[in-house]
């Protein structure tokens, strides 16, 4: 019987996937246009984030967004209403997206010129994380009905973010929501994530956002 | 959830070397994979069993190391690991501080394998 050797491989399982989503950033920052991959779980209020950051954004950038549905175009549909360039993507019961289905996401967008594209990701804190989309930015989603202890379960996500929004924060008083405990557990992580305090539903906190994501395009633009 | 994607990439990165080795049989597979990672161990055996099916690497089986979360201090560059039930109360074990970034956690790779 013939022996066992040892081939050496030291390969990344997801290179091929690394190595696309870095030609989807270069592609993006040749023409200026910032990419933002926007994640959550289900119900932690994405859409409604996208739709209060059109009125924030009050025309201010050219905004492009790229939905990510397992199999419906409900969320494009909303987005296009207000006149915003939307592209569904039906993932076919993927539970994330990568960057080859962002290329065609961007392909699909590419007509037109666009400060910003965002991602509106599958929703789910597990699988996302893991898949590198190509954005230049990362930005999550909590809101205060899921509880405070979710960077205990997810603490990938948390990881990977420049920005968590606490989302719904009108619940708070009805809720035993530790901001303090989750900010420190994200903060352990991550030292480096902004988080910001937001309600779709009031409009606390939008402001906040719409300038770091303003400040962001700016910076980006003249890199 | 996402293990389906993940083991056709382990797959097709074994198959590559096999073919470039002139491998008969693909014995088993030595990954390392951070522990951030939700991957079940059972299930990418259970995939990779599914899709190695009429290939060399049909039983192979797949050995997974875990490597542990690292963090490292921001301020005096010590490394240590830790936990993520008690990570808001984990500080610098050198110099007490809390600001420190994660270095090792996240891995997904393949070190190598085990052929006939």
């Amino acid at each position: 019987m013939e022996g066992v050797r040892l081939i050496e491989v030291k390969e990344e399982i997801l290179a091929d996937n690394i190595k696309l989503a870095t030609a989807v950033r270069e592609r993006l920052r040749n023409t200026k246009t910032l990419l933002l991959n926007l994640m959550s779980s289900p119900g932690s209020g994405k859409t409604s984030l996208i739709l209060r950051t059109v009125e924030g954004l009050k025309g201010s950038l050219r905004l492009g967004v790229i939905e990510a549905d397992i199999d419906s175009t409900v969320d494009a549909e909303k987005v296009a209403a207000r006149g915003i360039p939307a592209i569904q993507l039906r993932t076919g019961g993927f539970c994330h997206l990568d960057a080859t289905m962002v290329t065609q996401g961007i392909d699909a967008l590419a007509a037109s010129k666009f400060d910003l594209i965002i991602i509106e990701n599958v929703g789910n804190l597990v699988c996302p994380a893991e898949f590198d989309t190509g954005a230049h930015k990362n930005v999550m989603i909590l809101s205060v009905p899921e509880g405070d202890d979710k960077p205990l379960k997810y603490p990938l996500m948390f990881t990977i973010c420049d920005v968590l929004l606490v989302n719904k924060i009108d619940y708070l008083s009805l809720s035993d929501f530790d901001m303090a405990a989750l900010r420190k557990r994200v903060l352990a992580l991550n030292p480096n994530i902004k988080i910001i305090e937001v309600s779709c539903k009031t409009g606390a906190g939008i402001g906040d956002w719409v300038a770091w994501l303003k400040k962001e395009v700016d910076a980006f633009r003249l890199d | 959830m996402h293990e389906l994607p993940i083991t056709e990439s382990i797959l097709n990165i074994v198959l590559t070397y096999a073919r470039k080795n002139d491998v008969r049989q693909v014995m088993a597979i030595n990954l390392r994979v951070g522990r951030l990672s939700d991957l079940e161990d059972e299930w990418i055996q259970r995939y990779f069993d599914y899709l190695s099916k009429g290939t060399v690497a049909q039983g192979a089986k797949l050995k997974i190391e875990r490597t542990p979360i690292k963090l490292q201090c921001n301020s005096c560059a010590t490394s240590y690991d830790v936990e993520i039930t008690n990570i808001s109360d984990t500080v610098c074990p050198s110099c007490g501080q809390k600001n420190s970034k994660l270095i090792s956690g996240r891995e997904y790779y393949i070190k190598d394998m085990e052929v006939q």
